[in-house]
């Protein structure tokens, strides 16, 4: 914003021209950054991708920034009878599944039995499976807006199962959810070692007398995902409907077993249990990510990640992008930091930011992974329901290292387990306040280090400083070259900024698009409809251009270097767009800008340099077309595909891009309004600007 | 002088003295204490324990300011303020309504809310009642060692009209669901009492297992009656004994030592009485348990005297002959394993927060048919014809929990009901900001066969002023509990016996109208990250210096003017700016400029860049070089 400033101060100042005045060092340094424009934003933009590629050297380690929580320091009270609850009902629940066969309920009444013999209130939950409609009108509303289901059928539906224990002095204001979902029809042997854990803490925890929240361990049905039965169980918990619900005639439960509720959560952890750990150790993968980039506060992860390395003995990691582990360019990359580190030491010995090859391939990764995420904005687990509800959630995913089968160790395993979960539960049971002491913005390189927001966001502000500088010199340049009679005051940036609005308002068309395609009527493949939506968004293209007066590519009335205003105007309105996405979703906003900065920064007209025949020219046609080329969304897409790993389709790609978009607007990413309100806009002005004739 | 002083004195003690001693004689009132405690094991293994002391003391007149038994702290309270009625109680922990029962006086009386709560009835004019109010909750602030303080503020009480289940406009109620209970509120309320917790049945109060309890509530209520002041003082425990768990399901066996670590060891030589009973509820065989050992329980003492009730059986043990040598330790022993339930209230009540984000939200409030009441809509309690249940409910809004009272819906058996059917009579006082609480009393009429009533209502989340979140990080603020309670309903335990010498019995006897206590709520209100006010000032700081600095330059620079004041000064450039010029000229290998002569801006700006460049390269310069030659050493 200050750039933007200093540039209008140095417009009115050129525009008195008088030459020998002589402006104030602020005004100077203005002039100098545009006039010197071509070099900066050169600079600017390489020091951008070089401070991204720094990053996993500037990480720091975590630290349990909450004294309260003072995780690990007192002993764990799990005894071994408490561990053989676990068993025991992992044992009748795979006894009972054995046995019987169907759809009923029976396996959740055993569980409820069980809660309710360790002392606990049981309440059963019945949802609906819940298709996603998209409404464009819904997007950035609550979390409570989706709850008009339409037609209820007795057919399918979930049952959930929570059991609620009152801390025994407590005041009840507060609790603690502890999810494990579990598929009560089709879950593996695997998923039922989750329950296992989560009882044998249960069963602890209704005889400490330390709580001082109050514990809610929800079995979530997992027939129909992992997500949908913990979202169904929070607005229920929070928005319940006091009228008569459809889903309470088809009746397979006692009616009163009414809801329970214990006060507002504090935080939640979700349990899985999934695969055999292909490490020696057990692992442990922390997911964090909730919807658009939201977070959990680093506090949480910190205690999870120091009980479990430092206490059990868990190996710990977390998402990482594992093609860039074998890529060469990183290694070498890191090779060469190495390297820098190493003679920065020889010259300082206190100089130590020289990280290891290896790790910084780690860290890359875990961060590419991490801002991949974040930018999709699609939560990672479960825990992503609770962020709805401002409520600090992680799933914590556990490979044991034993086939299911090993009873042996799977004592074990439930003690280490729920020992891990019972030190994290007392920790944030001891705290008096709301997690507020340590980060929520933040991306991880690996479980114990992070990169807070004020390291990682001069990656993004050097990248987007060029574009104000570039706007300005161009918006110079359009105006100035062209006819000298005409100074900067004239409106001539009008037309462009009409052209500008006009795709603009395109984009937002072609974002509410999909809805209207969803309403087709008849069964259409995701690869029609992509079809139907291209040629859709096409011709409404080609409306824009022929009804728009001074839109077309075609009219007479543009000629000359006006294509550089133009390139000015839609500059300004990437850099608008990309730091409004900064605010809303920084990953995004990161992304976008490695895409859409170097797009809008080289794009010229390649008539002129085609027609000029010099190496030069044409290497500076070739290169921008290939950039418009990449930052096309599609291309992007299917870059990102191949980037973690998943194969190329060439036909395919339409549709497997409808369903990627599909998602994201289900989950209400913001991404999605990124991509359709500023990435296709710009992208279409560059296209635009290529073809230019000039 | 002191001896003169002494001497002057001296008739008038003798006076004094003399005069007492007539008040005495001529009056048959005396000052009464008496003190009991009432065991009762509860049906989810836990045993409760209910200490009440009884104090009575004849009207003031009649001793002038002076008591034997009665402390003086709160006779002067109820002279200095002219308190009719108050009762104050200390609560930790919560009264489980469905295991630890609902409807009997124990639980209507002593299932408080957590925290303090206040409230009393001033024989003041009305205008004068607030003020009243103020000076008693520091009087009582001072007296019990803890933060009652904070009700003096109007916007934390209310005067309840008809919802509180007492008419009277003279009425102040206030909680504070945040305070903490500890060993400091004890004992200042423990030196009230003649024996302290020496002697007698207050002896049995060891802090630790006291406190280990599941709740804990503590109690006084004054009260003026015909015959005088009336303190009553009682402390309800429940209390888990430690057992070993033998696998066969019994119920815990316990006494006294093994609940308390102590022993009576004599009556409090000042009480009138002192009685322990015990109260089994839920026997097999009522009739046959007269006996001291019988095939259900044993124990341990020879009860003096045995009472029925409808559905309980109370054994009374006196302690007068308890002795050091021996010491009352009563015991009960349990053989065979029963089960039982309490005695429900009506309705169940529970209250929660609905909605999410920190704009706005709901509170609702509900109300669940509990196994009495289905009992209960057989008798007849009809009203026109219709079986019907009278429910009350009393609600205090802090005022940043702003209540759009149009929002109200109630829903009977989950079907919106229009709010004349059910609701009779409503009255709402909206809150006002920082001023005053709001406070809304409803009376609901609902059909006797009804399963669940919803009542829900909106508010806005306010937004506090700096200065008025507490000084740490904060989990949220509280919404007082919701009382509801049952004007139809009363409780009372039915004896066919005159009682009148047994203070607790009598009090039991009596009806006592049936309410219980909704959860405190906790409201997440936005809070300002305060423990990094540095952030906050520097962004300030540099929002301001930005705005403040480009507006005075637009209000305050005329271009003209300066200008010509350039111009001017343009002719004299000083000699070092000249040598600089030069030096740069030579650098650049170009001859030099003469600063008239040079006809665009742009040209200037990038000399004079060059310059700033090599000004920064040369403090850079110098920078490493010091940085390099000081590391080294």
């Amino acid at each position: 914003m200050a750039t933007e400033k200093q540039d209008k101060e140095e417009e009115v100042k050129t525009d008195d021209g008088s030459p020998k005045i002589k402006p104030r060092p602020i005004v100077q340094l203005g002039i100098f950054l545009i006039s010197h424009s071509p070099v900066f934003s050169v600079v600017f933009s390489a020091a951008g991708v070089m401070a991204l590629l720094l990053l996993p050297l500037l990480a720091k380690n975590t630290y349990i920034s909450e004294n309260a929580l003072m995780p690990g320091s007192a002993r764990s009270m799990l005894s071994h009878r408490d561990v053989s609850d676990g068993s025991k009902l992992v044992n009748d629940v795979k006894n009972f599944r054995l046995n019987h066969e169907g759809q009923g309920v029976e396996v959740q009444r055993l569980i409820g039995n069980y809660m309710l013999d360790m002392g606990a209130e049981v309440s059963y939950q019945k949802f609906q499976p819940e298709g996603n409609h998209f409404h464009p009108l819904h997007f950035f509303s609550g979390p409570a807006s989706f709850t008009n289901l339409g037609n209820v059928s007795c057919a399918s539906y979930g049952v959930n199962v929570a059991g609620i224990i009152r801390a025994p002095r407590g005041d009840g204001k507060e609790s603690i959810v502890l999810v494990t979902p579990y598929d009560f029809i089709n879950g593996g042997d695997y998923e039922a070692l989750s329950l296992g854990i989560a009882s044998s803490l249960f069963s602890l925890l209704a005889r400490v007398t330390w709580l001082s929240k109050d514990i809610i361990w929800l079995v979530a049905d997992s027939r129909y995902g992992d997500y949908r039965p913990v979202a169904a169980w929070l607005t229920e918990y929070h928005t319940p409907s006091f009228e008569v619900s459809d889903l309470s005639k088809c009746d397979e439960l006692n009616p009163s077993d009414s809801f329970r509720r214990a006060g507002t959560v504090a935080a939640a952890l979700v349990v899985k249990v999934d695969g055999r750990s292909e490490r020696f150790e057990d692992t442990l993968s922390i997911y964090a990510e909730a919807s658009n980039g939201q977070m959990p506060n680093l506090d949480l992860i910190n205690v999870v990640n120091y009980l479990a390395v430092h206490r059990q003995g868990f190996y710990v990691k977390v998402e990482k992008v594992v093609s860039l582990l074998s890529s060469s360019w990183l290694k070498t990359v890191g090779e060469i930091f190495e390297a820098v580190g190493k003679v920065a030491r020889t010259l300082n010995p206190d100089w130590k930011f020289g990280i290891p090859a290896a790790d910084y391939l780690e860290g890359s990764a875990t961060l590419a992974s991490s801002l991949y995420s974040q930018a999709l904005g699609i939560p990672t687990g479960p825990h992503g329901a609770f962020r709805d509800y401002q409520v600090d959630a992680i799933t914590l995913k556990v490979s044991p290292r034993f086939p299911p089968d090993n009873k042996g160790r799977q004592h074990e395993f439930f003690l280490r387990g729920a020992q891990l979960l019972e030190g994290t539960i007392r920790s944030v049971n001891n705290l008096l306040e709301k997690f507020h002491q340590s980060f929520f913005l933040y991306l991880l390189t690996s479980p114990g280090k992070f990169i807070s927001v004020g390291v990682y966001m001069i990656a993004f502000a050097l990248l987007v400083a060029p574009l104000p500088m570039v706007a300005a010199s161009l918006y110079i340049d359009g105006c100035t070259t062209q006819n000298p009679a005409e100074n900067l005051k004239s409106w001539k940036w009008l037309d462009a900024a009409k052209q500008v609005f006009a795709l603009h308002l395109l984009g937002f068309i072609v974002t509410l698009l999909p809805y209207f395609i969803c309403q087709v009527p008849g069964e259409q493949s995701p690869t029609n409809r992509s079809f139907i939506w291209a040629a859709t968004s096409s011709s409404l293209l080609l409306i824009t251009f022929v009804t728009v007066p001074g839109c077309s590519p075609f009219s007479s009335r543009l000629h000359g270097a006006n294509w550089a205003v133009l390139k000015s105007v839609t500059i300004s309105a990437a850099f608008i767009g990309l730091c409004l996405m900064s605010i809303i979703n920084f990953a995004t906003a990161e992304i976008g800008a490695l895409l859409l900065v170097p797009m809008c920064l080289m794009v010229r007209p390649i008539k002129p340099d085609l027609r000029s025949r010099r190496v030069k020219s044409l290497l500076r046609a070739l290169c921008s077309m290939v950039l418009v080329t990449n930052g096309f969304p599609v291309m992007f897409f299917a870059i990102s595909k191949g980037l973690i790993g998943e194969g190329l389709v060439g036909l395919g790609l339409g549709g497997e891009f409808w369903t990627w978009l599909e998602s994201l607007w289900a989950w209400k990413s913001a991404t999605y309004l990124y991509i359709g309100m500023v990435h296709l806009p710009c992208w279409l002005l560059c296209l635009y600007i290529l073809f230019h004739p000039s | 002088m002191s001896k003169l002083v002494l001497t002057r004195w001296i008739p008038f003690l003798i006076l004094q003295s003399f005069l007492l001693a007539i008040a005495f004689g001529s009056n048959e009132v005396e000052e009464e204490f008496s003190e009991s405690l009432l065991l009762k094991p509860l049906p989810d293994r836990k045993v409760l324990a209910h200490f009440h002391f009884e104090n009575r003391a004849p009207p003031s007149n009649s001793h002038g300011r002076h008591h034997h038994l009665f402390p003086k702290a709160i006779s002067q309270l109820v002279q200095k303020f002219r308190v009719k009625e108050m009762e104050l109680s200390f609560t930790q922990g919560r009264w489980n309504h469905e295991h630890w029962g609902g409807s009997d006086t124990l639980s209507s009386m002593n299932a408080k809310p957590v925290g303090v709560e206040l409230w009393a009835v001033f024989d003041v004019p009305r205008s004068e009642v607030d003020t009243s109010w103020k000076n008693l909750t520091h009087a009582l602030s001072g007296l019990f060692c803890a933060s009652i303080n904070f009700l003096e503020s109007s916007t934390s009480y209310a005067a309840p009209t008809w919802g509180f289940g007492r008419s009277s406009d003279k009425l102040r109620y206030g909680s504070l669901p945040r305070e903490a209970v500890c060993t400091e509120n004890l004992t200042p309320w423990l030196k009230l009492l003649p024996c302290r917790d020496k002697d007698g049945i207050s002896a049995l109060m060891n802090r630790p297992s006291v406190y280990r309890g599941f709740y804990h509530s503590q109690r006084l209520h004054l009260s003026m009656v015909h015959s005088g002041m009336l303190l009553e003082q009682s402390l309800t425990v429940v209390l888990q004994p430690d057992t070993v768990y033998d696998g066969k399901d019994l119920q815990p066996s316990w006494s006294l030592s093994s609940l308390f670590g102590r022993k009576v060891v004599g009556k409090c030589v000042l009480a009138k009485s002192s009685n322990v009973y015990l109260q089994m509820e839920g026997l097999a065989h009522p009739e046959a348990h007269t006996l001291l050992k019988n095939e259900e329980f044993e124990l341990s003492t020879q009860p003096d005297r045995t009472l029925r009730e409808s559905s309980s059986v109370l054994f009374i043990f006196n302690i007068d002959k308890s002795s050091d040598s021996q010491p009352f330790d009563l015991g009960l022993t349990w053989k065979l394993t029963s089960k039982w339930s309490c005695k429900q209230a009506p309705l169940h009540a529970s209250r929660f927060l609905m909605g999410s984000g920190n704009e706005r939200g709901a509170i609702a409030i509900l109300l669940k048919a509990t196994e009495s009441q289905e009992k209960l809509s057989g008798r007849d309690l009809t009203n026109g014809g219709r079986c019907t249940i009278k429910a009350n409910v009393f609600q205090i809004f802090p005022w940043y929990v702003k209540v759009y009272y149009h929002t109200l819906q109630i829903f009977v058996d989950q079907q919106q009901n229009t709010s004349s059917e059910v609701l009779k009579k409503i009255n709402v006082s909206p809150s006002a900001d920082k001023m005053s609480s709001g406070m809304m009393e409803m009376m609901l009429e609902l059909p006797c066969e009804v399963k669940s009533v919803a009542i829900s209502i909106e508010y806005d989340k306010g937004f506090l002023h700096i200065d008025e979140y507490p000084p740490d990080a904060n989990q949220g603020f509280d919404i007082p509990s919701a009382l509801i309670s049952f004007p139809d309903h009363h409780a009372s335990l039915d004896f066919k016996e005159e009682l009148s010498k047994l203070p607790l019995l009598s009090k039991f006897k009596e009806k006592s109208l049936v309410r219980s206590y909704t959860e405190v709520l906790l409201v997440p209100l936005t809070t300002p990250d305060f423990s990094m006010p540095y952030n906050v000032i520097t962004i300030t700081c540099t929002v301001f210096a930005l705005y403040f600095g480009s507006l005075l330059n637009a209000l305050r620079r005329r271009i003209g003017e300066e200008e010509r004041f350039l111009k001017s000064k343009g002719k004299k450039t000083g000699g070092l700016k000249q040598l600089l010029s030069r030096f740069t000229a030579k650098i650049r290998g170009r001859p030099v400029e003469s600063p008239p002569s040079e006809p665009t801006a742009a040209a200037q700006s990038s000399v004079l860049s060059s310059k700033l460049l090599f000004k920064i390269i040369l403090v850079a310069g110098v920078a490493a070089a010091w940085q390099y030659f000081s590391t080294d050493k």
